[in-house]
């Protein structure tokens, strides 16, 4: 096994036992954890199976293998960044609902 | 026939009693009752301890919304509340009160379901920037594309709506800067709406909630969301 192997297996346990502590604590919710979860899974894994990366590089047809993981890393952190936008959306909308009903619901109790 | 005024308010202790007392001036001289209701959007400075001492509705905002949300808060206690009508009028006096009998009366006769009061109609009073001017001109003519209506003063904001119309806003109204996109939501959900002439001052205290350097994004986002709500209602149905 190869330094850089030990470092980037060490990192990636220490990310995930990092995630399980935020989840623990209700810092994260499990529904947003998945993504996390699942990168460092595959960081883990091509960690150990340094082949794999230029097998599916060969076989997808891309002859740099590097090449493969910042165009998948960054596809995945974009498509990431729209479901946070579209999150933020909802939580925005609701946020608008709640303070309209407040603010109603105040005024009824003050007339009373 | 109840009649709700709905002025949003952000910081505006400086002008705000001038604004509800108008308004309550009014409702004595006619026959209408007419209520002011003060939607406070989370004033920084004294607005909520002033309002509380008016004669008027407040609604408090705990969290600040913008003029879209505030107002819309404005249209759904008319709404609920059983209100013929509803005007929006601005906090900062650039409209005045007296003109409220105007929209009311309009909307009467010609059975129209919005009505709005135009600076560019008889060209009297506070006019605008030519800058702003510009900007108007440009939503005006992109409605005109868009819907084939034609609102002289697509930005203003002095406003008379009635059940039907309300029942929509309640629904939907844009946060920011909803003027010129509730013309094409108006227009889609088959209201009918009428312009008239109003004389506006200059905003008597306050600041605009539109800046200099706000206004490019002003104009991108508003053409996106009027674009958006076009193809959103248009192809509900």
């Amino acid at each position: 096994m190869v330094r850089i192997q030990i470092i980037a297996i060490v990192a990636s346990v220490m990310f995930l036992l990092y995630i399980a502590r935020l989840i623990i604590k209700g810092k994260l919710r499990e529904e947003y954890s998945i993504v996390w979860i699942v990168c460092t899974v595959v960081l883990i894994l091509f960690s150990f199976w340094r082949n794999g990366l230029e097998i599916i590089a060969h076989t997808l047809g891309v002859f740099e293998a590097p090449n493969l993981v910042f165009t998948g890393a960054l596809f995945a952190t974009f498509i990431y960044l729209l479901h946070l936008s579209v999150v933020v959306s909802k939580l925005h909308s609701q946020n608008k609902q709640l303070a309209q009903d407040i603010a109603l619901l105040k005024e009824k109790l003050e007339k009373k | 026939m109840k009649v709700a005024v709905i002025v949003p308010a952000y910081n505006e202790e400086k002008s705000i009693s001038m604004v509800v007392n108008d308004i309550n001036r009014l409702a004595n001289e006619n026959n209408f009752e007419i209520d002011a209701v003060v939607v406070n959007d989370c004033s920084k400075d004294s607005t909520s301890e002033i309002i509380s001492k008016l004669n008027c509705i407040a609604l408090n905002l705990p969290i600040n919304l913008g003029i879209g949300g505030a107002v819309q808060t404005g249209f759904k206690y008319a709404f609920e509340n059983g209100y013929d009508y509803a005007i929006q009028i601005d906090g900062d006096g650039q409209h005045p009160a007296d003109e409220i009998p105007k929209l009311i009366n309009f909307s009467v006769s010609n059975n129209c379901d919005v009505v709005i009061g135009s600076r560019f109609i008889s060209n009297e009073g506070f006019q605008s920037s030519s800058i702003r001017r510009l900007g108007i001109n440009y939503f005006k003519n992109l409605n005109r594309f868009l819907v084939g209506v034609t609102i002289n003063d697509s930005t203003s904001g002095y406003r008379l709506l009635n059940r039907k119309a309300l029942e929509i806003v309640t629904e939907y109204y844009p946060d920011e800067y909803p003027e010129p996109e509730a013309i094409i939501l108006y227009s889609l959900n088959g209201l009918k709406m009428g312009e008239v002439p109003v004389t506006m001052k200059e905003r008597q205290g306050g600041v605009s909630s539109i800046g200099k350097s706000a206004s490019v994004y002003y104009m991108f986002k508003v053409t996106l969301a009027i674009l958006f709500t076009f193809i959103r209602v248009k192809f509900k149905k």
